[in-house]
């Protein structure tokens, strides 16, 4: 550790200027053949169908000409900064760091209990939060799945989508589809009179419905690994998406749910009316109640997928997800049966996407295939990988910085993406394990010491 | 007390892959509390072997019968997989050394006490809200696992990263990490290899210890004739899949067979074996 904190900025005594100026050259030239037909060369077709083309020789010199330059730049950066990873802090400044990183939790955690008190007044602000607190927890789920068990999937919203049109059809009482009316299972729950109740009941359902499916997909891809776990878990996600898009009779196709019950507090409705919370407690009503309210049941929704994250690590369930990541033969050779340690981690991941669907479901009031794209399911997954595979904060962390960053650049149209695409890029040079990259060990005898993130594997399926 | 039924008895084994004959009609026992070693040139099927007995393979032919203390028998043959350790109590190591590089030594031994901790979480239902009777379990299971670290000297380097031990280290805690799982027989694949001559001595030292204060069985496949002449009690040795020789390890050394197998397959092995019983 202590070798790379005076590593001299001219460690390499040949890699003089011309080093740099080759570097560039070459950048440039890539630049020139990549860009030449994207920018160099604009076609269009004409008014009868002909090819029209024009040169635009002058942008392709200028963006050759940048490529050069930002080479040099980024060399000297690199000069000057010395090796990534390669600066050592000094003790003080270490120990500060430290104290904040455990500070830093906690001061999430208050600021998250006081958002709704802070930002009362500004609704759209309220809908953000719980839009980040959803993938705060959505993150958290898949983060069992990808983090600990090392489980590349691609289709977690699948998971999402079923939590969602569980609770969706299973709560509507609107009776939508008349020919249904004498199998449909809503019938019996009418029945019940489950009324204001309907989510308080339906939550659990939800995700043990999407803990069912974890099951379902986890058999099938039991024996595969990496690349083609990843290509089977994202097939597995259009599936469901395609399913519900065409059976229309069931899940309205593409025109999709609405009219889904909104959630009480407990039996006790939003609503401005007699019966309504705000009349309970003796309060004017206000639309912004319910938006509190949500954001509080999110809150509490991903408090618990952590708790019980948290938890399971330190359990033997939990120790068997992590050393199957980091050794699956060795596993089994300890007596630990792998169909059953996958096939938890698939389930209870998918519980917490089933139970984030359910809320999802509650808090728009009207559910489509659209919100359960692929998208959706590789935005999860960029939180968990550039959050740091395994860690909860840096999960947390991430996804206020994906879908809070996503707010915050709305101004920029579309080059929102290439702002994004850019910090990812940045992100993943100087952090490659993500933005917590090291692992807390579940046990310990005298000191608990943090492992660093080259020590510990990312799972091959 | 009555003579006590082999640990392992293995008659007839046979392993094919495709029309490669790895291991052909193999019989031989590994008596109770004894070192039995498993010895051959490079190739012979050593390892094969060590694969069918631990799950990984399943035989072509042949039976493997081990037989518990309290008489429990069970079929390796008929087990697969991960039921061969949890149920029929027989923990290995690997050649190349499979820790769990990214989880402390402590962790390594913890994961290997999995089923007891396990069926003490109630399945995780009761350690998921801390159940004293599980909280009680998981105390044991840190003892067991300070009393191996103890044992391998490594119990100041308990909370370190596995995969940032030194390399006899990490071959010292394997063989801790499969004596926590609480085996009836440790299979060792070459737990020598790569230690220098104290960590040899160290290593066999450590073997004793296992074979006569905690009374488990060992199966041993090593290169190191020192390390194999000094501790077995018994030697099998294998070429092209069959066994040439079975005996004591003095009346192994002088057969003729076997210096013949390691001189046709390898001089310097064959050196070894000449040199282990000079």
């Amino acid at each position: 550790m202590a070798a790379p904190a005076s590593y001299p900025a001219s460690a390499e005594p040949t890699a003089g200027f011309a080093f740099i100026l080759k570097k560039a050259v070459i950048s440039a030239l890539v630049a020139l053949v990549l860009f030449f037909l994207m920018i160099g060369i604009r076609t269009e077709a004409g008014s009868s169908g002909q090819l029209i083309y024009w040169t635009r020789f002058g942008e392709l010199a200028s963006i050759v000409g940048a490529v050069f330059v930002g080479s040099i730049v980024i060399e000297l950066l690199r000069r000057w900064i010395g090796p990534v990873g390669g600066v050592e802090l000094p003790a003080s400044v270490r120990g500060g760091f430290a104290v904040l990183g455990r500070l830093l939790a906690p001061a999430l955690l208050i600021f998250a209990l006081l958002v709704p008190v802070i930002f009362y007044n500004q609704r759209y602000l309220l809908d953000l939060a719980i839009l980040v607190m959803t993938y705060v927890m959505l993150g958290w789920g898949l983060n069992i799945v990808v983090g600990l068990a090392g489980l590349l999937d691609l289709g977690y919203v699948a998971f999402y989508a079923v939590g969602a049109y569980s609770y969706a059809l299973l709560a509507q009482s609107g009776l939508p589809f008349p020919h249904f009316i004498d199998t449909y299972p809503y019938v019996a729950l009418d029945f019940l009179q489950l009324g204001q109740w309907a989510f308080w009941v339906l939550l659990p359902v939800s995700g043990l419905l999407a803990a069912l499916w974890g099951v379902i997909l986890g058999f099938p891809v039991l024996r595969l690994r990496g690349d083609y776990l990843a290509i089977v878990t994202l097939a597995f996600g259009e599936i469901i998406r395609l399913v519900i898009l065409n059976w229309q009779d069931l899940t309205g196709g593409p025109n999709g749910i609405s009219g889904i019950p909104r959630p009480t507090v407990f039996g006790i409705p939003l609503t401005p009316g007699e019966n309504g919370f705000a009349a309970m407690i003796g309060v004017p009503f206000s639309p912004t109640h319910r938006l509190v309210f949500l954001f509080y049941l999110i809150l509490a929704l991903a408090l618990i997928t952590n708790w019980v994250t948290i938890r399971l690590r330190r359990l033997p369930i939990g120790r068997a997800w992590e050393a199957m990541r980091e050794d699956e033969v060795a596993c089994r050779a300890l007596g630990i049966n792998i169909t059953t340690t996958k096939l938890s981690a698939f389930a209870i991941g998918a519980m917490f996407g089933g139970f984030a669907g359910a809320f999802f479901a509650t808090r728009q009031g009207f559910i489509s295939p659209e919100s359960f794209s692929f998208q959706e399911s590789a935005l999860v997954l960029a939180i968990v990988v550039l959050g740091g595979m395994g860690s909860q904060l840096g999960v947390a962390l991430a996804a206020i910085a994906m879908i809070g960053g996503f707010e915050l650049f709305r101004g920029l149209d579309q080059f929102r993406m290439l702002v994004f695409g850019g910090v990812m890029v940045l992100l993943m040079i100087w952090r490659p394990r993500g933005l917590i990259g090291h692992r807390a060990p579940t046990v310990f005898l005298q000191k608990r010491t943090e492992i660093s993130a080259s020590l510990v594997k990312e799972g091959h399926g | 007390m009555t003579t006590p039924a082999p640990i392992l008895a293995i008659d007839g084994l046979t392993m094919r892959f495709g029309g490669i004959l790895a291991i052909n009609e193999l019989s031989f026992t590994a008596q109770r509390r004894q070192i039995t070693a498993l010895i051959g040139p490079n190739g012979a099927g050593k390892t094969t072997v060590f694969n069918c007995i631990t799950g990984f393979y399943r035989p072509s032919g042949g039976t493997m019968t081990l037989v518990h203390d309290d008489g429990a028998t069970f079929r390796l043959d008929r087990l697969h997989d991960f039921r061969i350790c949890k149920y029929a109590k027989v923990a290995r190591t690997f050649q190349n050394i499979r820790l769990f590089p990214g989880m402390t030594a402590l962790e390594n031994l913890m994961v290997a006490q999995h089923n007891t901790l396990m069926r003490a979480s109630g399945f995780s239902l009761l350690g998921l809200f801390g159940a004293p009777s599980f909280r009680a379990a998981e105390r044991q299971a840190i003892d067991l696992a300070r009393e191996w670290l103890q044992r391998i000297g490594l119990l100041d380097r308990a909370d370190d990263a596995a995969g940032n031990l030194p390399y006899g280290d990490q071959r010292r805690l394997e063989i801790a990490r499969a004596m926590c799982a609480q085996p009836a027989l440790l299979c060792l694949d070459e737990p020598a290899a790569g230690l220098n001559a104290n960590e040899s001595a160290a290593l066999s030292d450590l073997l004793l210890s296992i074979r006569d204060d905690i009374g488990t069985s060992i199966l041993l496949i090593e290169h190191d004739m020192s390390v194999v002449m000094e501790i077995s009690d018994h030697i099998v040795v294998l070429d092209h899949g069959v066994k040439i020789a079975d005996g004591a390890p003095r009346a192994v050394r002088d057969n003729p067979k076997v210096v013949a197998a390691y001189l046709g397959a390898d001089e310097e092995d064959a050196a070894a074996v000449m040199e282990g019983g000079a």
